[in-house]
């Protein structure tokens, strides 16, 4: 059985979050014989115009229940993602959703233009938590979405990713969906800070709750909208509440850095649940 | 001379079994049967292991100092657990016959050379663990191996005696002076080089321990393959959260992530002052 997200059609409802499935392929050994397959998709982790090499360790912090992470967003820049990561996850049979950021509005849109005129892709999904000035300001979020819908020159499905933070977050969403997004991934990071002070996110079980909360909230006030759940979902109990919330799909991210089965034996018990 | 280069080999994820634990100097040495491990073992391969208590998320890996015949089992697997910090702690009061999840083995291990030179093993502490089944590999090559093995004191330095069984030359070397010679690698390592000739030199230990080797082996025209030890939160490629500062092919820096790119990288390519 399957489910509808934003046009497309997924095997199942699980996703695996930007940042925590690598390139892909080092995920292939842990989803069994089906490999990426197995998955309701793939959103790859954030590529931005130019490669960057990421930043200063410690990077991931292991915190109670939870991990917090400023990797300073590793990675190898449109061009050589285009070149040398997209062909081969084109070819893995899962729906490949390609999470972009930049610093401007201006980066965003040019990053759309290229994934744009790019076989293999199924979704963008917009990391407006990247966005140099104003992240976080619900109008800076819907100016982002408004530019990648304006410069996608082909109905290429739009996702956002928005922070479950309660105070904004239907606000926030109304934006984004009034600006033209086709679905709202609400699940990123929790703002945190690593021990040494620099800004950091915080995800795991420790802000299931709270991603929770934000799901329903959002889902209560868009009845129509698609939503995503994510956040600290490392069983399929833990899905089972995010789509009973509302959510048509879910994201499973730091629980793979944990144990990187869980992708294939959330999606195994999901497709089961469906059927 | 050429040296191979790493192979990746494919990593399993099992519940593995502890099948012993025993106290030897400061460290404890864990024999845990993880079947799939063994087979796929090269030296240099490290294993993941997820604590028992889910709210400590990051992974903790262990070199694999051994793979052993154990009766019934087929091979086991074992470690060398430090029985400090969160996840050692936890290893090290495990009492035989819990279940342990494993990931393994993962990350690039040591390249072999294609001929039977001279080669030169140096660890320290319990990070010279991968150098044991180096040492039998090497030596299988018809390679003459020659070690040096540091620790702090007595207790921190691992089996010398095995060492001198399996190779041609041991130099002991302890900071304190409690066995063999008082100082540090960075000490020894000039002599060690010109005494055993070696056109290979592989190295385990602390950052500033294998910089001193790096760039030891290279002042010698000796390549240089360091087994470099940083956090891997994931130990799997997933979470870019083991940065290593490298020098491509190209020139170019890079970063490098220690769990999927190394652990063993070589000695010339890393960036030792930009690695914290």
């Amino acid at each position: 059985m399957t489910v509808e997200l934003a046009g497309l059609t997924l095997a199942n409802p699980l996703l695996v979050a930007s940042g925590c499935g690598g390139t892909g392929r080092e995920l292939v050994p842990c989803l069994g014989e089906q490999g990426l397959a197995a998955l309701g998709g793939f959103v790859t982790r954030s590529i931005t115009l130019d490669a960057r090499a990421g930043g200063p360790a410690p990077r991931v912090v292991e915190t109670p229940s939870g991990l917090l992470h400023a990797t300073g967003l590793p990675n190898p820049g449109i061009d050589l993602f285009l070149a040398t990561e997209l062909p081969w996850l084109a070819r893995q049979d899962t729906r490949v959703v390609v999470s972009v950021a930049g610093r401007t509005i201006g980066e965003y849109a040019e990053l759309a233009r290229r994934l744009g005129r790019s076989p293999g892709l199924a979704a963008i999904e917009v990391n407006v938590d990247a966005l140099e000035t104003g992240s976080g300001e619900p109008f800076q979020a819907a100016s982002v979405v408004a530019a990648v819908k304006r410069d996608l020159p082909r109905g290429l499905p739009v996702l956002v990713k928005i922070r479950p933070d309660l105070v904004r977050v239907v606000e926030t969403v109304r934006v984004v969906l009034e600006a033209g997004a086709d679905a709202v991934v609400v699940g990123t990071a929790q703002p945190a800070a690593l021990p040494d002070g620099r800004p950091a996110g915080l995800s795991g079980p420790a802000v299931r709750p709270l991603a929770l909360r934000c799901v329903t909230e959002v889902c209560a006030a868009f009845p129509a909208a698609q939503v995503v759940g994510g956040g600290g979902i490392a069983t399929a109990a833990d899905a089972r509440s995010f789509l009973a919330a509302g959510a048509v799909a879910v994201q499973v991210g730091a629980a793979l850095l944990h144990d990187p089965t869980t992708a294939a034996r959330l999606a195994a018990d999901l497709t089961q649940e469906l059927v | 001379m050429t040296v191979a280069t790493g192979e990746r080999a494919g990593a399993v994820h099992v519940s593995g079994e502890l099948l012993d634990t025993k106290r030897i100097g400061a460290f404890r040495h864990l024999t845990v049967v993880a079947p799939g491990v063994p087979e796929r073992f090269r030296p240099g391969n490290f294993v993941a292991i997820s604590l028992g208590d889910s709210s400590f998320l990051a992974r903790r890996s262990y070199w694999v100092h051994r793979v052993r015949p154990v009766g019934g089992y087929g091979a086991a697997i074992q470690l060398v657990v430090d029985p400090n910090g969160v996840g050692g702690a936890w290893l090290a009061g495990l009492p035989a016959g819990s279940r342990i999840k494993v990931t393994g083995p993962l990350g690039r291990p040591f390249a072999l050379p294609k001929e039977p030179v001279s080669c030169l093993l140096v660890g320290e502490g319990y990070s010279a663990a991968p150098l044991f089944p180096l040492a039998e590999r090497l030596r299988e090559r018809g390679c003459a191996v020659t070690m040096v093995v540091a620790g702090a004191d007595e207790a921190h330095l691992l089996s010398s005696l095995e060492a001198r069984r399996s190779v041609r030359a041991v130099t002991v070397v302890t900071a304190d002076g409690s066995v063999g010679q008082k100082g540090r690698v960075a000490g020894v390592i000039e002599e060690a080089l010109a005494r055993s000739q070696a056109e290979v030199v592989y190295a385990a230990g602390p950052h500033d321990t294998l910089h001193a080797v790096a760039a030891a082996a290279e002042a010698h025209g000796a390549w240089s393959q360091t087994a470099v030890e940083v956090p891997q939160p994931c130990a799997t490629g997933l979470c870019h959260g083991c940065p290593v500062p490298v020098v491509g092919e190209d020139g170019v820096a890079r970063v490098a992530r220690a769990c999927s790119d190394g652990p063993v990288l070589r000695g010339d390519r890393v960036r030792w002052g930009d690695l914290g």
